[in-house]
């Protein structure tokens, strides 16, 4: 197992380095680059400051030095500083990375607990009414623009019912709060965040379990099963569902690029200071060192998702293990 | 009757079977039809400003209402759609073309050529795609013409391994061999004998692939960053829509459904086409 997780490990360093070559190149390629963005503001800016500036940024040297530069300074956690407010990136995107990872861990729980549940038991009755209703959710669910369905839940349960907060993380008069009431108000912050980024999985993942599940029913073991008269309950949980959940865990580990991703939308909706929301406004303002430092550790967070996908597959699955260290 | 004209009449009389999918593929030439006669079916302009009438209401006059601006929304979806269709073939004729390139030559050289391209892909797909597409809008300027080359740019990585995988198993079917012993040479091999057969699961792709080009936009445009007003697009009429989340709600309403609609039909013809072309799934009974 060790040897399966080490080389798994290994295969992830160039895939690393070829993230922050992309990085790289996306910003440094630009027409302009950065000292434009600077300077663009003021035009009165004299031909030497833009040379200062340049030079301040390394920009003057050759570009593979610049890169090494920058990898160098990456390896240390160093991102350089914000062209916004000048505070080191790594420690902006820091303070943001805990609601982002909250918000995303809790939709992939959402995800999991009503997505299985409801593709086994369309697969288990196939062609049933359940089953055409659930594809028909699917459907709809991949379809439905999640910002729009945001919008929506924002008028039901914010204006028209005023049930549910639409904005922030958290009420702004807290202060009176003892800690139990401060968590509930946190909570009923992240529900509408939360149930909305989990919409689209929970579609793309029941969709998954349903045919995962309808492939491993087919299987002679779980003929076998059947035909020695165990209970239908018995063979579907402990022969079919068990291996029937193994491909569902890689198919968690791809779904996170696209929920890091979503959280551009969500949080710019809900007014959410989480690294979306700080991504946004980056790149509106085109402060290009936090624009990289947020490209290369959503980039690597994402490995570390598939990364840990692949290592609980194989401690499932024993039959990866084995090929994987031969 | 040719060998591809008969399957291509077999296909099409599984895909007309799935009534699902017949029902989305009369929804997308509708919509095309509506999208490409705007001009003609609406008396409006897209983006008159008539103060007289900010805000009102559906009525008989303007069905989906106006906007803040007293422009008809009706209007503005519609000339909307334009967008979205035109954002959805070219972002996919762009992933469709690098995806199948980059998967062809992976899968027919293999070795040294398929590990680099397959790691570059591997690299790409670790991006969250939304991420990679802000930070080149932040770059360039934000117009219909970036977000349609970004979305494509982003776009190729799934199909390139579709090919690759196709391209792997039939490079080493009997016919190539017959074909190299006749003297064809690889391009030949490549355009001619593979990737005719390699086509179908491109083809479902690209279904697929509008229409999650066409979602993208939409969010885009919603966050400010695709399409830019005045110019109208689904996205950025719901943009007005959040801004008026108290007081208008067609605003908000009615451009979802449109981008609901639209999707939805790209995703059941997606569907039903490959069912259709899956050769697993046809039984003894297509005669």
């Amino acid at each position: 197992m060790l040897a399966y997780v080490l080389k798994r490990l290994m295969l992830t360093v160039p895939l690393v380095i070829g993230i922050t070559l992309i990085t790289f190149s996306v910003v440094h390629l630009a027409p302009g680059g950065p000292v434009e963005v600077e300077t663009e503001m003021s035009m009165k800016a004299s031909a030497q400051a833009r040379e200062n500036l340049k030079k301040l940024y390394g920009l003057d040297k050759p570009l593979h030095e610049q890169y090494f530069d920058w990898l160098k300074r990456l390896l240390l956690l160093d991102f350089g500083k914000s062209f916004v407010d000048g505070r080191p990136v790594i420690s902006k995107i820091a303070e943001r990375i805990p609601v982002t990872l909250e918000i995303n861990l809790l939709s992939l729980i959402l995800i999991m607990i009503l997505a299985i549940p409801l593709g086994v038991l369309a697969a288990t009755r196939q062609y049933s009414i359940f089953d055409k209703l659930s594809t028909v959710f699917v459907f709809i669910g991949f379809s439905t623009p999640t910002f729009w369905l945001a919008l929506l839940c924002m008028i039901l349960f914010g204006v028209t019912l005023g049930v549910l907060p639409i904005s922030g993380i958290r009420s702004i008069d807290t202060a009176g709060m003892g800690g139990f009431e401060q968590g509930i108000d946190h909570l009923k912050h992240l529900i509408l965040p939360v149930a909305l980024s989990a919409f689209g999985g929970i579609a793309g993942m029941s969709r998954y379990s349903r045919s995962s599940m309808l492939e491993v029913i087919r299987q002679d073991y779980v003929r076998t099963a059947r035909a020695k008269g165990l209970p239908e309950s018995i063979v579907l949980r402990r022969h079919a569902l068990r291996n029937a959940l193994m491909p569902i865990v890689t198919i968690l580990g791809l779904s996170v690029p696209g929920l890091i991703g979503g959280a551009v939308i969500f949080e710019t909706i809900f007014a959410i200071p989480g690294m979306g929301q700080l991504f946004y406004s980056s790149a509106m303002s085109r402060d290009y060192p936090t624009i990289m430092g947020i490209l290369v550790i959503g980039a690597v967070l994402t490995l570390i998702g598939n990364l840990l996908a692949d290592i609980s597959y194989a401690l499932v699955d024993p039959r990866i293990r084995v090929r994987g260290e031969s | 009757m040719t060998a591809a004209e008969s399957l291509r009449i077999l296909v099409w009389r599984r895909f007309s079977r799935n009534r699902l999918a017949i029902v989305g593929l009369t929804a997308i030439f509708l919509l095309a039809a509506v999208a490409l006669f705007a001009p003609l079916l609406s008396p409006y302009d897209p983006t008159a400003i008539n103060v007289y009438q900010v805000l009102s209401p559906p009525d008989a006059s303007h069905l989906f209402g106006t906007d803040e601006l007293g422009r008809d929304v009706l209007t503005r979806m519609l000339w909307g759609g334009r967008v979205s269709l035109k954002v959805g073939f070219v972002a996919v004729g762009i992933s469709i073309s690098i995806g199948t390139l980059v998967g062809a030559l992976a899968g027919f050289y293999g070795r040294r050529i398929d590990a680099i391209l397959m790691r570059f892909v591997d690299i790409m797909l670790a991006f969250p795609t939304l991420f990679l597409i802000l930070a080149v809008i932040a770059i360039l300027e934000p117009s219909i013409s970036t977000i349609m080359i970004i979305i494509g740019l982003t776009g190729w990585m799934g199909v390139s391994r579709l090919v690759r995988a196709e391209f792997l198993t039939l490079k080493e079917r009997d016919f190539i061999a017959a074909a190299r012993a006749a003297g064809a040479g690889d391009a030949r091999l490549i355009l001619r004998h593979i990737l005719p057969n390699a086509l179908a699961p491109v083809f479902v792709s690209a279904t697929f692939g509008i229409a999650g080009a066409i979602l993208t936009e939409s969010g885009l445009s919603f966050l400010g960053l695709g399409v830019q007003p005045p110019d109208p697009s689904w996205g950025n009429i719901l943009t007005s829509g959040k801004d008026n989340i108290t007081v208008a709600w067609w605003l908000s309403v009615f451009p979802g459904l449109a981008i609901l609609v639209t999707v939805l039909s790209y995703n059941l013809v997606g569907e039903g086409l490959r069912d259709a072309l899956d050769p697993r799934l046809w039984q003894g009974n297509e005669k």
